[in-house]
């Protein structure tokens, strides 16, 4: 598949450093988090969540985010997926919890929303480091109840997501979906295999891709070897067991990288 | 069991270099899902490498393109991955090298040769990295001195993989098999690019690459066929291969076996399902062994 010309219909500024690209056209049968290869041309591809069917929602991080950044409306960047395995779907009258750090709220707004929409409940703990942070709050609120950290306490509980859930009953839930920087996916990993409900669990994990399409190796994980690109990016939690998750990555070159 | 160049082989598919290759949790997957009879590391080279920058590998409606850049984490930080696809994997494992000169090819297999690596395959043949790959590879005398120079330093067997991109592949080959390589790999990727027409932009990063996929089969077999010919020491057919019709073809036009790469893209158990096909193959042909495919249709004139 070549890269399709997306052009950016609306810009949103969801935080100073967050902001969601909506383009033309949409991606009518994309799962909730699966990503897309987005070429800004001349400089690089990155892989991105979709946000929605038709929008990425980016944290201005490195160099082709910072290009994406100058992008106005009109403007337009090269795209290619949907790519991978999604969040799974529940079955009517199950419950959900939804576990969202930063930009990992990216492609878990559309889970929430695809779960309500599946006749599901569903609960989001939904962390930053302040309030301003805070990415789809009203997304999450419109799908169920909503419990907010923020790291400096500027709204919700003063902490981490971990210190939310640390109250909260999880046998109750069916399934649990996690995305978020690694530090905190794996402070969650932690605590829900103490809660002994980690396989009820499914995590979304960021590498560095290159080919993005199975092919390449680039992305695999430890000791599975399975890509993240093509086998993930989302995974069950019984499959991070005796995984690098939040010990470390692997950059462009294949080297180890401490977390 | 299946022999070659002295490597005993559970069948004759192979994964290529480059692909699913970076780790050795990856490459002992594709040995033990896969069912690869052997596996050859992505090439690793004398310093780390971040390769060029994306996108690095579309599919096209005939194959694909990629130009990846060589991206490596270098000989001392692949020893560990080696490691462990030599203990876990259960086949051969073959350490793809590159670099810019006899010199840097006899460093990194020198560097790599703790992890006990079942045989070497030099790459003189990436096309779109330079200075290094199908730079030296289309030259003979310097391929003949990069093989003779890691022969010299090893004691396991040493494979050359060829390059298409040159006026004529046997004259590598031959230059390849001079330097007292024990078997050559052909063919790696042909030049070639893609162009995005609502910007003018080519595709790759690197602006241009190798195709590689079902396109480059019938090149390949040509390739193998031609180099079967000019050549004593084995032939191992690479380009195209995605089902076990592919390795038969490419196994009488020369091919001692095979290797798969692209073909991973559809599904990773690709090398069970080839090798049970050839295995069906010859049962329904009533040939005793597949030995016998090996070049046979140089016989039929």
């Amino acid at each position: 598949m070549l890269p399709l010309n997306a052009t950016i219909v609306r810009i949103n500024e969801d935080s100073p450093s967050v902001r969601t690209f909506f383009f033309d056209p949409q991606f009518e049968t994309m799962k909730p988090g699966q990503f897309v290869m987005v070429w800004v041309r001349g400089v690089d591809e990155v892989p991105m969540g979709l946000s929605s069917k038709n929008s990425i929602t980016v944290q201005k991080v490195g160099e082709a985010t910072s290009k994406l950044f100058e992008l106005k409306e009109g403007d337009s960047f090269g795209l290619r997926g949907p790519f991978g395995n999604g969040f799974s779907l529940p079955s009517k009258g199950e419950k959900t919890m939804v576990i969202a750090g930063g930009v990992g709220a990216a492609p878990l707004a559309p889970y929430a929303e695809a779960v309500r929409n599946a006749g599901s409940e569903v609960h989001t703990v939904l962390g930053a480091r302040s309030a301003g942070d805070l990415i789809f709050e009203e997304r999450f609120a419109e799908a169920g109840e909503v419990y907010v950290s923020t790291d400096d306490g500027s709204k919700g509980k003063k902490g981490f997501v971990t210190d939310v859930l640390s109250s909260l009953n999880l046998s109750v839930y069916d399934r649990i979906a996690v995305c978020g920087p690694e530090i905190m996916m794996a402070s969650v990993f932690r605590l829900l295999e103490d809660r002994k409900v980690l396989e009820k669990s499914e995590f979304s994990l960021h590498r560095y891709f290159k080919c993005g399409i199975g092919v390449c190796g680039a992305c695999c994980i430890d000791r599975s070897g399975l890509r993240v690109c093509k086998d993930g990016p989302v995974f069950s939690g019984v499959q991070l067991l005796d995984s690098e998750l939040g010990k470390y990555m692997r950059d462009a070159s294949g080297r180890r990288v401490k977390i | 069991m299946y022999t070659l160049t002295g490597l005993k082989l559970k069948n004759p598919t192979i994964l290529a270099a480059g692909v699913l290759g970076t780790t050795g949790a990856s490459l002992c997957r594709v040995a033990r899902e896969g069912g690869a009879g052997a596996v050859v590391t992505k090439s690793i080279g004398p310093t780390p490498k971040t390769g060029h920058s994306n996108p690095s590998m579309v599919k096209l409606d005939c194959g694909f393109l990629n130009a990846m850049g060589l991206p490596n984490p270098s000989y001392p930080s692949f020893l560990q991955e080696l490691e462990i696809a030599k203990k876990d994997s259960g086949v051969p494992v073959i350490a793809s090298i590159f670099g810019g000169s006899p010199a840097e090819f006899k460093e990194v297999a020198e560097g790599l040769l703790p992890g006990k690596p079942d045989a070497f395959e030099l790459n003189v043949s990436c096309p779109h990295a330079e200075g290094y790959g199908a730079a030296v590879g289309s030259n003979p005398c310097l391929v003949e001195a990069i093989t003779a120079a890691v022969k010299d330093i090893v004691s396991v067997p040493v494979w050359v993989k060829l390059t298409p991109n040159v006026s004529d592949i046997t004259c590598i080959g031959n230059a390849a098999e001079s330097g007292g390589a024990d078997a050559v790999v052909a063919i790696n990727t042909l030049k070639g690019m893609a162009i995005d027409i609502e910007s003018g932009y080519p595709i790759l990063g690197n602006r241009s690459g190798g195709l590689s996929g079902k396109a480059v089969k019938p090149v390949a077999v040509k390739c193998v066929y031609d180099l079967y010919t000019a050549l004593e020491i084995p032939v191992i057919g690479v380009g195209g291969v995605s089902s076990w019709q592919d390795a038969v073809e490419m196994m009488m036009a020369g091919a001692a076996a095979v290797q798969v790469g692209s073909a991973v893209y559809d599904r990773l158990d690709i090398f069970s399902e080839i090798s049970t096909g050839i295995e069906a193959f010859l049962q329904r042909k009533g040939y005793s062994d597949v030995k016998e495919l090996i070049g046979l249709s140089h016989e039929m004139v």
